[in-house]
């Protein structure tokens, strides 16, 4: 059903979910009328809410690209143009709920309560994680896994966990815990994800599986991950699989809620194919002109989520001060990331050492007082 | 009080007191409910415990180690049982890009206590990947803790510290030895998880090795008293870390040294241990330590498993020729 053949976008599935056109006009598609009422409970403070994660995200994603082009990153990895799906289905979520990123969830951590600092450190080479899943400021939020689809078994387990504890299932929505997992169509080939997948409907956990397809695996294309639309996959290994216009905030808001709300209550594991767009390179490292056509991108920036979106809302009466407001907003969470970015130091060499176990092994140790024998040796020799 | 039972048994008890112990542990594995493990080691635990707590998984290796994470994320104790020690491979990603690597990645936020029981080794006659010792690639892996247990006791306590561990333990069980019985004392342990144990006192030769190894270390050493050679054995129970202390204590008296082990002899355990034993007591040698592995093959079809383990002769020969320095 993906014809990339002539760098057009790919064709709607007939019963993809979709609540706002790209150009920002209301045309719910048929599938989406169930989910009409959820769009419809939104109050106007949510619907800007949204646009301003999305436009603040945006923001931030490319002052890091513009950091890490200056030297002062290693890497980045942007999640320009995935914006909606990832801003939907984190605001569907609620407090309680476990969120399992795969590693271009910027503004999923940034809504959770991450400090997105804590990414930058990730890709300046100061540490592996960033932040610490426990610590209740950071929303349940996990690190970032780079081994691609591995998260989506954690996320499995930790659902298998809600259960054994009686953590869903119990009817009371402000108490029953889900958990959203995210991973992207490259993944979806992983044997983990399958792996995932099987656990998740044999322990019935309270899981969604968010599948972002956004058309590509650093350089190859969807359709040689898969034959068959990824949406089909969830029902072959038993889970409700629905998918939306990941470019559509509402789309992604309702139907995320939707599941997230079912599988907490005990109805079992659901699957989201979101279709979107990686409008920017795999990451920092990559060259997209070498595999992709402008044409294509062109067409993608058509169906950009934020401009229709701001749309939306426009016709919903939203004015210029509302939108400068967010653009204001946006460039100086921008500017603040950029300024604690340069201020970021070192890191203490007792860092490589730490935290290998649980407690410090003398063999370790017996090492870590070798290093720093070995290099006050050089200090000595200079003299 | 102390009980006689096979180390199984041994390995059986030691669950059923972890499992009562704590309601966070939970066992998970192919079989390991109303069959109770093809080796029975799991035998009567579902019974008791209940399918929340005794866990039959679909057969995924890698997807059981992985659900154990996240399992351990939501503040569980997992206790895996991998069936075969060849069938976890699937699983080696889990266990070395993740498992063994979570604590560093969170800079000591999260603790992976999670317990993967191998049974492991040849002797049983079994078809290919039914007989492997991979224990080097674990014991290569910094973050993992790996150990095997030789007799019942050890099989008892060391089980139950295994999963007291707030880290990953990799537990090699000698399943050639699943049937050996031995004496059990129930009330305390005698050692820590980690540490090793000079198994038989002598003057000559120090024989180290691990698992099902030890019973034909004991071996060795009885023929060899009986032609004038005196052999101390110690079982280094630990493959991660490796508690040098006993090993480096033997070889200052004895001098000499041999290493003995099922795996393939290259880049394993025992090239390990040997390297660091001529590091660390050089001026004690009378001759290099010596290794007796299995060949740098494949594990062989079982009609030849005989030529390929080393017995208790492969052993003597070693010790000749360490005396013969």
């Amino acid at each position: 059903m993906t014809d990339l053949s002539d760098g057009a976008v790919p064709r709607d599935q007939p019963d993809l979910v979709r609540f706002l056109a790209a150009d920002g006009s209301l045309r719910p598609t048929p599938a989406a009328e169930p989910y009409a009422h959820v769009v419809d409970a939104l109050a106007d403070a949510d619907l800007e809410q949204f646009y301003r994660d999305m436009v603040t995200v945006r923001a931030f994603d490319r002052e890091a690209t513009n950091l890490q082009r200056q030297g002062q990153l290693a890497l980045w990895p942007p999640s320009w143009g995935q914006e909606a799906a990832q801003v939907g289905s984190v605001r569907a979520a609620r407090p309680q709920d476990h969120l399992f990123p795969s590693y271009r969830e910027h503004v999923v951590a940034m809504v959770r309560g991450v400090d997105l600092i804590d990414i930058i450190r990730v890709m300046r080479g100061l540490t592996h994680g960033g932040w610490d899943p426990t610590d209740p400021k950071n929303g349940n939020t996990h690190i970032y896994t780079l081994v691609l689809g591995a998260q989506t078994l954690h996320a499995t387990g930790f659902g298998m966990g809600l259960v054994l504890d009686g953590r869903c299932g119990t009817g009371d929505p402000e108490r029953d815990e889900a958990v959203i997992v995210y991973y992207g169509d490259g993944a979806s080939s992983q044997g983990d994800v399958h792996e995932a997948m099987v656990f998740a409907a044999s322990y019935r956990t309270p899981q969604v599986f968010f599948l972002q397809n956004n058309q590509w695996a650093i350089s190859v294309p969807v359709a040689v991950q898969s034959r068959t639309p990824l949406v089909k996959r969830g029902e072959g290994y038993g889970m409700p699989s629905i998918q939306i216009d990941g470019n559509d905030v509402l789309a992604s808001y309702a139907v995320g809620r939707v599941a997230l709300e079912e599988a907490r209550a005990g109805g079992g594991p659901r699957a989201i194919e979101a279709m979107t767009y990686r409008l920017g390179a795999h990451t920092t490292s990559d060259d997209p002109t070498k595999y992709r056509t402008s044409a294509e991108e062109k067409a993608w920036q058509e169906r950009d989520p934020i401009a229709r979106m701001r749309a939306y809302l426009r016709g919903r009466g939203a004015g210029d001060a509302f939108f400068q407001d967010a653009d204001d907003e946006a460039a100086a969470f921008a500017a603040d990331i950029r300024t604690r970015t340069l201020a970021l130091g070192g890191i203490d060499r007792s860092r490589l050492f730490a935290n290998v176990y649980s407690e410090e092994l003398g063999e370790i140790a017996e090492q870590e007082r070798w290093l720093t024998a070995y290099e006050a040796s050089f200090e000595e020799d200079a003299r | 009080m102390s009980e006689t039972m096979p180390l199984s048994r041994a390995l059986n008890a030691g669950l059923r007191r972890a499992l009562e112990d704590s309601d966070r542990v939970v066992l998970m594995g192919e079989d390991i409910g109303p069959l109770g493990g093809v080796f029975r080691v799991t035998e009567g635990l579902q019974a008791t415990f209940g399918p929340q707590r005794v866990i039959d998984t679909p057969l995924a290796e890698s997807g059981i180690v992985g659900t154990a994470i996240g399992l351990a994320m939501a503040g569980f104790r997992p206790v895996l049982e991998i069936q075969f020690d060849g069938f976890v491979f699937p699983a080696f990603d889990q266990i070395t890009s993740q498992l063994a690597k979570i604590t560093y990645r969170h800079e000591g936020a999260l603790q992976m206590p999670v317990v993967i029981r191998i049974p492991y080794g040849g002797h049983i006659g079994a078809v290919e990947h039914h007989q492997e010792s991979p224990e080097a690639y674990f014991a290569h892996t910094p973050g993992l803790r790996v150990v095997s247990p030789s007799t019942p006791n050890d099989a008892y306590w060391m089980i139950q510290e295994a999963i007291a561990s707030p880290d990953p333990v990799i537990f090699l069980e000698p399943k050639s030895r699943y049937w050996q019985k031995g004496e059990v004392d129930l009330d305390a342990s005698a050692l820590p998880l980690h540490a090793s144990r000079i198994v038989r006192r002598g003057t000559d030769v120090t024989l180290v090795g691990h698992g099902a190894m030890v019973p034909v270390l004991l071996q060795a050493a009885a023929l060899a008293e009986g032609e004038g050679t005196s052999c101390e054995v110690v079982d280094i129970r630990s493959l991660s870390p490796v508690d040098y202390g006993p090993i480096l204590d033997s070889v200052r008296r004895t001098g000499r040294m041999v290493y003995a082990q099922e795996a393939p002899g290259a880049v394993s355990v025992g090239s390990e241990v040997a390297a660091t034993v001529m590091e660390k007591a050089f001026y004690s040698l009378e001759a290099p330590v010596l290794r007796v592995s299995g060949f740098d093959t494949p594990f062989p079809p079982a009609n030849l498993e005989g030529a390929y383990l080393p017995d208790a002769d492969r052993v003597l020969e070693a010790v000749d020729r360490a005396l013969a320095y």
